[in-house]
């Protein structure tokens, strides 16, 4: 196990991986289909994507754990299989990474919303309790809480997660560009919120991930950056704004604006920058490149 | 009997349920939607004042919401204390003293199982008078046929929030097309812009409630 601290202190600048989900598409998964029996059922589909972001050169990847909550795998009635699949998840990562790359094992949001009673706090932390568990018993270095847009469960996760594994905990949050020109969660959190929420509840890197595209990432980390000018930053942005074309899903933004814009990412404060939705290994290989160059 | 009214309304927009409700913080232990309304309704207000007052106040926070002055939290609440409100108002619905603006079918697309954004043009849109029949997530195109069958008359809302479900919803779209040319569709979702809305045949695009109930008041208009 490797620590994520102590690798951005001797590297600086870490290269995160891209998109999962909307790779797991294109290699055959079919919408309505659980991502994360695929852990089982297509391991080598899995470890393919995972080995393509190390080819591609990244420092980091994730695992295919997002929706890997046992709320979200009641869904598709997997619910006793959350250990199984986690870990699975974690060891196909762990291959692909080796010992010289970290490993984060990615915990989604469950869509389940405590103010509204929907679920009790017990449930919901018991349930992050034992993925973040699985995914350090698959080999994981560090656990990353992401794509959360409400406090109180990323908090949860957090504890959870902190509790079950003592390992390092990153924390993303999904912002949106407010008509104000303010940037909240679809729950109303703003990044200064965020960012004490959080490491109160334990995260050691902060963030922001999905969202709409590169320069959207570099307003958020400014201002994550003015009010916390210590904890690491990581950045997971997707490739814009999705566009409909000739009955397909396209990404605008491709490998070569995102490594043009890598660098003003980096002068804004981010310390660990990746890809999300519709970012694939070319997008890392520019951004690696880019790092290089600078 | 009209200050009731008012407090009704203000009870719906600040998402007050009840007495018990600890949310919001500045209405801890004030009577809520739901005793106000048995209130009102003993006092012989009619059913349709206070569904007008409700709904005025849906469109409000619906409004709020679009301005981005208030979140998903504020917009959930005020959709809780507005269920207290129908609770109430339901017998004088079976009767027909009071009726629906008209009646939408509203579902996620197949592949998709999230529901967040549908449950708050749910509310939204039942809030502001609407019959809604929610067909729930992962709804195939079958399913949404038989439905718009069954429901004469009705407007169809598709959500999505992945992207790689959009082109499950242009499917959709087109199956509906094909059979019943004259129903209107409205899409929204997370990876939707007007544009793609366009391109894949709907005819409305919100990306927020409030437009949706935009959508369909001016259908009802016309």
């Amino acid at each position: 196990m490797s620590s994520l601290l102590t690798a951005l202190k001797n590297k600086k600048i870490l290269v995160s991986d891209g998109a999962w989900g909307t790779f797991l598409h294109q290699r055959g998964l079919q919408p309505g289909e659980c991502p994360e029996l695929w852990n089982c059922n297509h391991r080598d589909d899995v470890f393919a994507i995972a080995k393509s972001y190390i080819d591609a050169g990244a420092d980091i990847i994730l695992t295919n754990s997002f929706g890997g909550s046992p709320i979200k795998l009641e869904h598709y009635g997997l619910q006793d299989r959350t250990a199984e699949l986690n870990e699975t998840a974690a060891s196909i990562s762990r291959e692909a990474a080796g010992a010289d790359h970290l490993v984060l094992g990615s915990i989604g949001p469950t869509g389940v919303m405590l103010m509204m009673g929907e679920i009790s706090e017990d449930t919901l932390y018991n349930g992050f309790y034992i993925q973040a568990a699985a995914l350090q018993k698959g080999g994981v270095d560090a656990i990353c809480v992401e794509t959360m847009s409400a406090l109180d469960e990323a908090c949860l996760a957090i504890r959870a997660a902190r509790a079950s594994t003592g390992l390092e905990v990153v924390c993303t949050f999904t912002f949106e560009k407010t008509m104000s020109g303010e940037f909240r969660t679809m729950m109303g959190v703003s990044p200064a919120e965020m960012v004490q929420a959080v490491k109160e509840a334990g995260a050691s890197v902060i963030g922001t991930n999905c969202g709409n595209g590169f320069d959207q990432m570099i307003d958020i980390v400014r201002e994550i950056r003015s009010i916390d000018p210590i904890t690491p930053i990581l950045v997971h942005a997707n490739a814009g704004k999705p566009v409909f074309q000739d009955g397909a899903t396209v990404f605008p933004e491709t490998p070569d604006m995102m490594a043009a814009k890598a660098q003003e990412l980096i002068n804004s404060g981010a310390n660990i920058i990746g890809g999300c939705c519709g970012t694939t290994p070319a997008h890392i290989q520019k951004l690696v490149h880019a790092m290089r160059v600078h | 009997m009209n200050e009731l009214i008012v407090k009704i309304g203000q009870c719906v927009e600040r998402g007050k349920i009840n007495k018990v409700s600890p949310y919001p913080n500045d209405m801890k232990g004030m009577d809520g939607a739901d005793e106000l309304t048995r209130q009102a309704l003993e006092a012989v207000v009619g059913p349709d004042v206070i569904l007008q007052a409700c709904n005025d106040a849906m469109q409000r926070i619906g409004e709020r919401f679009s301005r981005n002055e208030v979140f998903v939290p504020e917009l959930l609440m005020a959709a809780k204390a507005m269920q207290a409100v129908m609770v109430h108002l339901e017998p004088f619905f079976k009767t027909g003293t009071i009726k629906a603006k008209g009646k939408f079918v509203l579902g996620t697309v197949a592949g998709d199982l999230h529901d967040i954004g549908k449950n708050l043009v749910r509310m939204v849109i039942e809030g502001n008078g609407w019959e809604v029949v929610d067909l729930g997530v992962d709804v195939k195109p079958a399913k949404f046929l038989e439905a718009i069958k069954n429901t004469p008359g009705c407007v169809v809302g598709l959500s999505a929030l992945l992207t790689t479900t959009m082109v499950n919803m242009s499917k959709t779209v087109q199956e509906i097309k094909t059979q019943f040319p004259a129903t209107k569709i409205i899409v929204g979702g997370a990876p939707l812009t007007m544009e793609t809305a366009m391109k894949m045949g709907a005819d409305g695009y919100s990306h927020d409630p409030q437009g949706a109930v935009a959508f369909l008041d001016k259908i009802s208009a016309a």
